[in-house]
């Protein structure tokens, strides 16, 4: 019965000291689908994430995985089983050139990264498949610029492409959007899109626009608990989203909040 | 160049330009160090120029953990002097064995010991594993004072120097220095060589953004005690080393002085630079030695404590540091 779903949760829930953060959450992702997780500031979207891949571990429920029960695994494990996320706060490393943060993506699938005694010249030859990645998300000319040094969203197109670099089975994309100029917003669409292409994802996104044209399928979470599920139509019919997401939020869309930027990625 | 369409391969090529020529410039300063270090004990008193290479392994693989792998460990003390007694008793106590038996056994004791450590603290972040380990090796120091193989207060004196390999009369100060240049030597190659490894590029991933290393499906943990274990390891072959040099093993080796001196070091040369602990050590150890001499001889521990906080305050990034950051911005 769950053969169809990638990713099921049953009665997920998170206590922060008696704060339920996330409340008795049953998610099921489709196979190949592109699914938003919507809902206002402080909904609980992060913290799921957290939960999936076990940066948090869950107060109480279950998290299936392609049908098996991977609620006890560790973050590690989940990555090397194909769940790969991303982080609201671009996560890079920062004193690493741009080639190098996708190769140390590529390298945990090389078996040498406990090979202390090798020359880091052995690493060149996932160069080239670092290259390919990078041009992918436009960033060829950068790869020997330490990342510190490149623009926003720049950063957040690195990113995805190390994440990429994992081939992921599952992409948690935790709002790759945010803070982006319309026209970044508008590569990410596309990169999104092609990055989907033979895989799932989850994706959280704040920005109406991109979901209408990338999800398949909506849940829209409210102070921790599932409000409503459906396709772009349904959801944004509905006069509850209205009321707890657009209604408090206008357009749909957002700036940082000082909240949000002390908030941390975990 | 700015305005061709830039080319994936072009790229690749420049970079890997790049690369070799850096590593030309690394070949070339290591010849320099070499040549310097070799000729060194011509000019200088060969004793003085041991302390300060066993200083400066002690920083190099202190700074392993610290400045490549963002672990501040405040208990590295316990490592030199674990080192230091286990190669001071042996020889004492043991005359069939050869030098290099007791600098391996004292060295091995390190390195277990630094297991220990590592799966006690390794999950504790920041400060909180500075404290644990700060802990830990206040434990092993109050084991040292109660215990009697090491001498207690007195420590342990006279340690024989023995042969290298039952052959090269270590009694002899060159013979002393060249055997210890050698092991020097070849520990520095070491660190750069990890430094640099697949293993090293996990290291540096970690220390710049941990969560994102484990999103990738890396075990932290595992790569951060690796990383321990090495760095007590070699602290330990620094202190076995020290005590043949002094033919000396005693609580100083042991007190946390010790664990906050060699962070001194590593801070004032150049916090996770290669040459950095190097001349930190050389630094601190030629104070420490021109200030004993002179009118200013009690007042060696706050002029030292000045220099700390000069050097967090003013140049973070220590002697090595602010260099290379002065070379990269007059020459491009
Ligand atoms: N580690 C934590 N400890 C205590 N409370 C937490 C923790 N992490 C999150 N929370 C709380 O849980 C709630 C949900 O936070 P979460 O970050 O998941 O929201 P979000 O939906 O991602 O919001 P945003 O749109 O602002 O990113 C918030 O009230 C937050 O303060
Ligand atoms: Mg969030």
């Amino acid at each position: 019965m769950s053969e169809q779903f990638v990713l099921e949760t049953r009665n997920l829930v998170k206590e922060f000291k008696g704060f339920v953060a996330v409340d008795n959450v049953n998610l099921q992702i489709r196979q190949g689908n592109i699914h938003a997780l919507i809902g206002p500031n402080g909904a609980g979207k992060t913290t799921v994430f957290n939960l999936l891949t076990k940066f948090l571990s869950p107060t109480r429920g279950q998290i299936l995985y392609q049908g098996e029960d991977i609620t006890a695994l560790k973050s590690a494990a989940i990555a090397r089983k194909g769940i790969v996320r991303s982080f609201q706060i671009s996560a890079v490393f920062p004193h690493m050139t741009a080639l190098e943060n996708i190769r140390v993506a590529l390298q945990a699938a090389e078996g040498t990264s406990f090979s202390f005694w090798k020359s880091g010249n052995s690493l060149n030859k996932l160069n080239q498949r670092c290259m390919e990645l990078l041009e992918s998300v436009g960033l060829t000319e950068f790869a020997n610029t330490t990342t510190v040094e490149l623009a926003y969203g720049r950063k957040r197109a690195l990113e995805l492409a190390t994440t990429l670099a994992m081939e992921p089975k599952l992409l948690l994309l935790d709002e790759p959007t945010q803070g982006m100029g319309s026209e970044d917003v508008d590569r990410v669409v596309e990169l999104v899109r092609k990055a989907a292409e033979g895989r799932t994802v989850l994706m959280v996104e704040h920005n109406l626009s991109v979901v209408s044209k990338l999800c398949d399928r909506i849940t829209v979470l409210a102070q921790g608990a599932v409000l409503t599920e459906g396709d772009y139509q349904e959801v944004s019919a509905d006069p509850r989203v209205r009321e707890v997401y657009m209604g408090s939020d206008g357009s749909g869309e957002r700036g940082g909040s000082p909240a949000e930027q002390a908030e941390a990625a975990q | 160049m700015m305005s061709q369409p830039i080319n994936s391969a072009d790229v690749h090529k420049a970079m890997l330009e790049q690369q070799k020529s850096q590593d030309r410039r690394k070949m070339l300063l290591n010849g320099a160090l070499l040549l310097l270090l070799l000729a060194a004990p011509f000019a200088l008193y060969p004793v003085f120029l041991m302390k300060i290479l066993c200083f400066a392994l002690f920083a190099v693989a202190f700074n392993l953990l610290f400045g490549f792998t963002g672990l501040l460990s405040f208990g590295h003390a316990a490592f030199l002097a674990s080192g230091a007694y286990t190669t001071g008793y042996l020889l004492s106590n043991y005359s069939g064995l050869t030098t290099e038996m007791g600098i391996i056994a004292g060295t091995l004791v390190a390195t277990a010991l630094g297991l220990v450590f590592a799966l006690l603290s390794i999950r504790r972040q920041g400060i909180y594993f500075a404290m644990v380990t700060l802990a830990l090796a206040q434990l092993v120091y109050f084991f040292f004072v109660q215990s009697e193989f090491t001498g207690g207060e007195d420590g342990l004196h006279g340690i024989p120097r023995g042969e290298l390999f039952g052959v090269i009369d270590l009694s002899d100060n060159m013979n002393m220095y060249y055997f210890v240049l050698t092991v020097f030597i070849a520990c520095y190659l070491l660190v750069q060589r990890i430094v640099s490894s697949p293993y090293g590029q996990v290291l540096k991933a970690i220390k710049q953004n941990e969560p994102r290393a484990v999103s990738l499906g890396y075990n932290v943990d595992r790569y951060k005690i690796l990383a321990f274990v090495i760095s007590a390891g070699l602290t330990g072959l620094a202190g076995s080393l020290k005590s043949v040099v002094f033919q000396l093993a005693s609580l100083n080796d042991a007190h946390w002085h010790m664990s906050g001196e060699v962070i001194l070091m590593t801070l004032v040369g150049g916090l996770g630079t290669l040459l950095g602990p190097v001349i930190g050590s050389t630094f601190v150890v030629n104070v420490e030695y021109q200030l004993s001499q002179g009118p200013l001889r009690d007042w060696v521990d706050p002029i030292l404590g000045g220099i700390f906080v000069l050097t967090v305050l003013a140049f973070r990034s220590g002697i090595v540091g602010e260099i290379q950051k002065f070379m990269r911005k007059n020459l491009g």
